[in-house]
C-alpha cells in the first residue's frame, strides 16, 4: 500500500427514514477542518433510496463532494448492503481519512467495513487533530473513561474513526456554498449476509429505573412541595434524564420511593446528577457521590452536598431553573437539523 | 445446535480508582471478570441450551490468566473451553485481535457465533463486527432479544430510538448486550468440576491457520501513541450570583462535558 | 499452620460474596422487619448445589470442602445473621448427622434430597427444661413394634415449620441415663407431629424458631438414626459441629458490622473532618479488625482440625466462645461509631447487633463452651 495515494476525508452521512442525523453534519464540520488543514476535499457519502435532496444540505454544512449511492436495497440501515456501498465509496475516492457518528449504526458498520479494507478503526473518539508527519491524531476515552488513549494508523489507509454524537461542532450553515453533486453507480449484490427486517418500532415503554438513566435531576426537602417538582421533571426532559429525590422528598411524599437516591435508596452512577435543593446527608452522599458530574444548587452556602458537587451553585432552585431550561431549550433547537 | 461464546476477561473498571493526588490509575487490586456483555452472551446461549439442548464453546483471547474466565464460563454451564494464548497474539488491536479469534472459529463447528456487544475496557464494540466479516457471516449487533427457530433467529436489534425486529439464518454472528439477560450464578458442582475435572484447551499460534504479519502488535494498523489520565477530580468550584448568571455557568459545564 | 486458600476457594468465596450482594443484603432488613422466613433465597441456594456443598455427589451433595461449606455460612452471615443460620442449621445440625451416622438406606432416602436443597432440615434437642443440661430429656420415644410412638415437646427449634426432616432427641430407657437417650429422623409429615408457638426474638428475626410437639407420633423403627442408646453422643457430636457453623455465623456478623463501619467513619464528617481522622476512631477500628482477624483464625483452625478428622470439639467450642464474643464486641462499637444513626433502622449495624447476640447463646451458651474447653484441661 502506498500511503500517498490516499488523499481526502470521506464522511458517512448517516440518514435514518430519510433524515440526515445531526452527527454527521458535526461530522462534516470537524472534517471540514481537516481537510483545510491538510489542503484536501470533503466528501459526504449520502447512501439509501431517495436520499438525494439532502445533497445540498451537505454542500452547506462542508462538503466539497456529494457522493449519493442509491439502491433499493439501501432503504432502510442495514449492515451488508451498507457496508458494500461504504466500501465502494472508499474505493472510488481512495481517501486518507473516514469519519462516522458513533451511533449504534456507525458502530455496527464501520468495524465491518474497516475489516473489509483491512484497515486499522478507532473507536469513540471526542477529538480529532492532525500530526506535523500529516497523520490522524485520534484521541478516545478508555478504561470505563479513566483513561485517554491516543490512537494512530501509521501504515494503513485509510485512517478510521467513529466519532462521539455531540462532540464535534457543526460549521455555521452557509447557503452560498457549492459542491460538486455525484450520482454514484453503487452495486449491491445480494448475498447471504443479507438479513431480513420485519418490523422497526420507536421505543415507547419509557426508561424509568433511575439506576438506567444517564442524567438525574433530583430533588430534596429545600424544593419545598410536589408542585414544585415540576421543574424538574421540565429540566429532565430536557436533558432526556429521569427526577429522583433524596430520603427527605420521598418521605415528604413529593417522590416515589423507587426513585429515591441513597443508602437506604438506590446507589446511581449517572454521568450528570443534579443535586436541587439537597443538603447532603452523608446517607444520600453514598448514594450518588459516583456520578461522573455532580452539579448542586442550594440557597445554603454550607451545604454539605457542595462538598462532593463539581460545580456548585449558590442560589434558589426555583429562580435558577427556568433559566437553564431556556438555555437548553435554545441550544437543543439548534441541534435540529434544518432541511 | 452448536454455539460459539467469544469472551473477554476484563478488569472491573467500576473498581478502578483514580489516585486523588496523582490521578494515575490505581489498578491494584482491581477484580478480574468476564466482560459484562459478553457474559449476556454466554447466558443467552446457556438459555438455548437449557430449552432446546445446544453444546456450547466458549473461546477466549488473552493471557494464561484469563483461563479463569474460562473456568467460570464452564462453572455456568458451557461445554468446551478453548483459551487462545501465544505472545504472537500480544499487543493486538481490534483488527488483530478479531483475525486471530476468526482464524481459530474456523476449526470449531457453529450454527452461531455470540460476543458481547463491547468490552468495558476498550468499549470500542468492534471485534464482534470484523469476527463476522472475517467469517463471512450475517451479523446482528446490539441484540437485545433472541428467539431460536428451526433454521433461523428472529432478534431484536437497537437503536437509539426503537429497535428492529430481524429475521436472520444461520450461521450467523451476533453482538449481545448486557439488558438481554440476568446472567445465572456458577453452581457449586459446576465450579468444583472447573477446578477438578476440567480440561482447558490451550491454542497458540501453531494451532490455527493464519499469518503471523496480521497477528498481535505487528498485525495492528494501530497504535497507542500515548495515553493519559484525565486528572485528578478538582475541588469543586462554587458560583454565587444572579439567576440568570447561575443559570449560565450550569449550562456552560454541560457544553464543557458534551452533555449539551 | 496455614490456612491458604486454593484457586477453586478463592473461586468459590468470590461466588459466595456475589450471591450475598446480590441476593441476600438487599432483603435482610426486610425479613428482620417483617420477621419472614426468606424461602425465596433457600431456594436459590438450593439451585446452586449451597444447600449441600460438604457431602459426596453420591448422596446428592457438590463434592465441596467443609471449608468451603463454612465459608458460606460466614459470607451469608456479612449481611444476614438469619439466612447464615437457616443454611447452618440445615446442614450441620440435619445433614450432618445423617451423613455421620446414618444407614445407606437413611442416607439414600432423607441425605440426598437435603443435600440437593429439595428438602430442608432442622435438630430437635432442646426442651423447655432440657437446654444447657441437655441430658433432663422429657421427650420419650417408646417402642411399639416396629415403631417409636413419641410423646413430648421441643423449643426453640431453627427452621421449624419450614424444614421437611427433623433430627429428633428423645429418651427411649430413662434408667439408662445419658445411654438411653436415642435419635430419630422425622418427617414433617408424620402424623402427630406438629408445630407449636412461634418465637418473637430479638435478632435472627427472618428465621423461624418455634416449638415442636410431639402427640403419640408413629416414628418407624428404620428411622432411628444410629441406634438405640446413641442419641446424646450424636446430639453432641452434632453440636460439636454445629458450633464451627456458629461461630462462622458469629465471624460474618463482626466483619459485616466491621465493613459498615469502616464505611461510615470515612463518610461521615464532624468538627470539619471525617471522624476517621480521630485517634478514638483509628483505635477502635484497629482493635475490631484485631479482634476479628483472632476469631477467624479459631475458626478455621477448628475447620482444619476437622477437615483432617481430627479431634476438634475444644477447638470449636474456642471458636465459637471467641467469635460470639468478638460479635457481640464489634457490632456494639459499630453502632457506638455510627452514633445515633447506628441505633436507627437507616442502618444495618443495630440489626447487626441484635443477630450478634444469639451467637453467645445457641447451640451451647458462652458458659457450656467455657465448660467443654476447661473440662479437657482440668481432668
Amino acid at each position: 500500500m502506498n500511503i500517498n495515494d490516499y488523499k481526502g476525508v470521506l464522511v458517512y452521512v448517516e440518514q435514518r427514514f430519510g433524515e440526515v442525523q445531526n452527527v454527521s453534519l458535526e461530522l462534516l464540520g470537524k472534517g471540514r477542518k481537516i481537510a483545510d488543514e491538510l489542503g484536501v476535499h470533503v466528501v459526504a457519502a449520502l447512501i439509501g433510496k431517495d436520499i438525494e435532496k439532502h445533497s445540498k444540505l451537505l454542500v452547506e454544512y462542508g462538503a466539497d463532494k456529494v457522493l449519493v449511492m442509491q439502491d433499493d436495497n439501501l432503504e432502510l440501515y442495514s449492515t451488508e448492503p451498507y457496508t458494500q456501498a461504504m466500501v465502494q465509496a472508499v474505493n472510488s475516492e481512495m481517501p486518507e481519512i473516514v469519519l462516522f457518528g458513533a451511533t449504534s449504526i456507525g458502530r455496527d458498520l464501520a468495524p465491518r467495513v474497516s475489516a473489509r479494507l483491512l484497515t486499522g478503526l478507532t473507536a469513540d473518539c471526542t477529538s480529532l487533530d492532525i500530526s506535523e508527519d500529516r497523520m490522524l491524531l485520534m484521541t478516545r476515552p478508555a478504561f470505563g473513561g479513566n483513561i485517554m488513549a491516543t490512537i494512530v494508523s501509521p501504515d494503513h489507509r485509510p485512517q478510521m474513526s467513529t466519532v462521539r454524537p455531540g462532540v464535534m461542532t457543526k460549521m455555521e450553515r452557509d447557503h452560498n456554498r457549492t459542491g460538486e453533486i455525484v450520482n454514484y453507480p453503487v452495486k449491491i449484490e445480494r448475498n447471504k449476509n443479507f438479513i431480513e427486517v420485519l418490523s422497526f418500532e420507536k421505543e415507547t415503554e419509557e426508561k424509568q429505573d433511575i439506576q438506567e438513566a444517564t442524567v438525574l435531576v433530583s430533588g430534596g426537602r429545600g424544593i419545598g412541595s410536589k408542585d414544585n417538582f415540576g421543574l424538574l421533571y421540565d429540566l429532565a426532559d430536557e436533558l432526556n434524564g429521569l427526577v429522583s429525590a433524596s430520603r427527605a422528598a420521598v418521605d415528604s411524599g413529593w417522590m416515589d420511593h423507587d426513585r429515591q437516591v441513597g443508602q437506604t435508596g438506590k446507589t446511581v452512577r449517572p454521568n450528570l446528577y443534579i443535586a436541587c435543593g439537597i443538603s447532603g446527608a452523608i446517607q444520600h452522599v453514598a448514594g450518588m457521590e459516583e456520578a461522573e458530574l455532580i452539579i448542586a444548587v442550594n440557597k445554603d452556602k454550607g451545604a454539605k452536598i457542595f462538598e462532593v458537587a463539581d460545580l456548585g451553585i449558590v442560589g434558589d432552585v426555583q429562580k435558577v431553573l427556568p433559566f437553564v431550561i431556556e438555555e437548553i431549550k435554545k441550544i437543543n433547537l439548534t441541534k435540529k437539523v434544518e432541511n | 445446535m452448536k454455539i460459539v461464546v467469544c469472551i473477554k476477561q476484563v478488569p472491573d473498571t467500576n473498581e478502578v480508582r483514580l489516585d486523588p493526588k496523582t490521578g494515575t490509575l490505581i489498578r491494584d487490586g482491581v477484580p478480574s471478570i468476564i466482560n459484562p456483555d459478553d457474559k449476556a452472551g454466554l447466558e443467552a446461549a446457556l438459555r438455548l441450551k437449557d430449552e432446546y439442548g445446544a453444546h456450547i464453546t466458549v473461546v477466549t483471547m488473552g493471557p494464561p490468566q484469563a483461563k479463569i474466565a474460562l473456568q467460570e464460563a464452564y462453572a455456568m454451564g458451557a461445554d468446551r473451553v478453548i483459551l487462545l494464548t501465544d505472545r504472537a497474539f500480544a499487543g493486538a488491536d481490534t483488527l488483530a485481535t478479531s483475525t486471530t479469534i476468526a482464524a481459530a472459529l474456523k476449526k470449531i463447528d457453529f450454527d452461531l457465533v455470540i460476543t458481547g456487544r463491547q468490552a468495558i475496557d476498550g468499549d470500542t464494540a468492534q471485534v464482534g463486527p470484523q469476527i463476522a466479516e472475517h467469517l463471512d457471516l450475517p451479523q446482528i449487533s446490539y441484540v437485545s432479544a433472541f428467539e431460536h427457530h428451526e433454521n433461523h433467529a428472529i432478534v431484536k436489534r437497537s437503536f437509539e430510538d426503537g429497535f428492529q425486529k430481524i429475521k436472520v439464518l444461520y450461521p450467523c454472528l451476533i453482538t449481545a448486550l448486557s439488558e438481554l439477560n440476568e446472567a445465572r450464578y456458577m453452581s457449586i458442582k459446576g465450579l468444583l468440576d472447573a477446578h477438578r475435572v476440567l480440561e482447558i484447551e490451550t491454542w497458540g499460534f501453531a494451532d490455527i491457520d493464519t499469518d503471523i504479519a496480521r497477528m498481535g502488535l505487528k498485525g495492528s494498523p494501530t497504535k497507542v501513541k500515548k495515553s493519559f489520565t484525565k486528572g485528578a477530580k478538582q475541588a469543586g468550584k462554587i458560583v454565587e450570583g444572579t439567576p440568570k448568571e447561575l443559570a449560565i455557568a450550569i449550562v456552560d459545564k454541560l457544553h464543557e462535558k458534551f452533555i449539551i | 499452620m496455614t490456612f491458604e486458600m486454593t484457586n477453586e476457594d478463592l473461586m468459590m468465596r468470590e461466588l459466595f460474596r456475589k450471591f450475598t450482594l446480590n441476593e441476600v443484603e438487599p432483603i435482610a432488613a426486610e425479613i428482620d422487619d417483617l420477621e419472614r422466613f426468606p424461602e425465596e433465597t433457600v431456594k436459590k441456594m438450593a439451585n446452586l448445589g449451597m444447600m449441600g456443598i460438604p457431602f459426596p455427589r453420591e448422596y446428592g451433595g457438590a463434592g465441596g470442602t467443609y471449608w468451603q461449606y463454612i465459608n458460606l455460612v460466614e459470607e451469608l452471615a456479612v449481611a444476614c445473621g438469619t439466612t447464615s443460620v437457616v443454611l447452618s442449621a440445615h446442614t450441620s445440625l440435619c445433614a450432618a448427622p445423617i451423613y455421620e451416622f446414618g444407614t445407606e438406606e437413611q442416607k439414600q432416602k432423607y441425605l440426598v434430597p437435603l443435600a440437593k436443597g429439595e428438602k430442608l432440615g432442622a435438630f430437635g434437642l432442646t426442651e423447655p427444661n432440657a437446654g444447657t443440661d441437655a441430658s433432663g430429656q422429657q421427650t420419650t420415644a417408646v417402642k411399639d413394634g416396629d415403631h417409636y410412638i413419641l410423646n413430648g415437646s421441643k423449643i426453640f427449634i431453627t427452621n421449624a415449620g419450614y424444614a421437611d426432616t427433623y433430627i429428633v432427641i428423645a429418651m427411649t430407657d430413662r434408667s439408662a441415663g445419658l445411654r438411653g437417650i436415642s435419635a430419630f429422623i422425622v418427617e414433617a409429615t408424620t402424623p402427630g407431629f406438629s408445630i407449636g408457638k412461634k418465637e418473637a426474638k430479638m435478632g435472627i428475626r427472618g428465621s423461624s424458631t418455634c416449638e415442636l410437639i410431639f402427640e403419640d407420633c408413629k416414628i418407624p423403627v428404620e428411622n432411628m438414626l444410629g441406634g438405640e442408646g446413641k442419641g446424646f453422643k450424636i446430639a453432641m457430636m452434632t453440636l460439636d459441629g454445629g458450633r464451627i457453623g456458629i461461630a462462622a455465623q458469629a465471624l460474618g456478623i463482626a466483619q459485616g458490622a466491621y465493613n459498615e463501619t469502616v464505611k461510615y467513619v470515612k463518610e461521615r464528617k464532624q468538627f470539619g473532618k471525617p471522624i476517621s481522622a480521630f485517634q478514638n476512631t483509628q483505635f477502635q477500628i484497629a482493635d475490631m479488625k484485631t479482634k476479628i482477624e483472632a476469631a477467624r483464625l479459631l475458626v478455621y483452625n477448628a475447620v482444619d482440625k476437622k477437615s483432617k478428622k481430627l479431634p476438634y470439639a475444644q477447638e470449636a467450642a474456642m471458636a465459637k466462645l471467641y467469635a460470639s464474643e468478638v460479635a457481640m464486641e464489634v457490632t456494639t462499637k459499630a453502632v457506638q461509631l455510627h452514633g445515633g444513626y447506628g441505633y436507627t433502622r437507616e442502618y444495618p449495624v443495630e440489626r447487626m447487633m441484635r443477630d450478634a447476640k444469639i451467637t453467645e447463646i445457641y447451640e451451647g451458651t458462652s458458659e457450656v463452651q467455657r465448660m467443654v474447653i476447661s473440662s479437657s484441661e482440668l481432668k
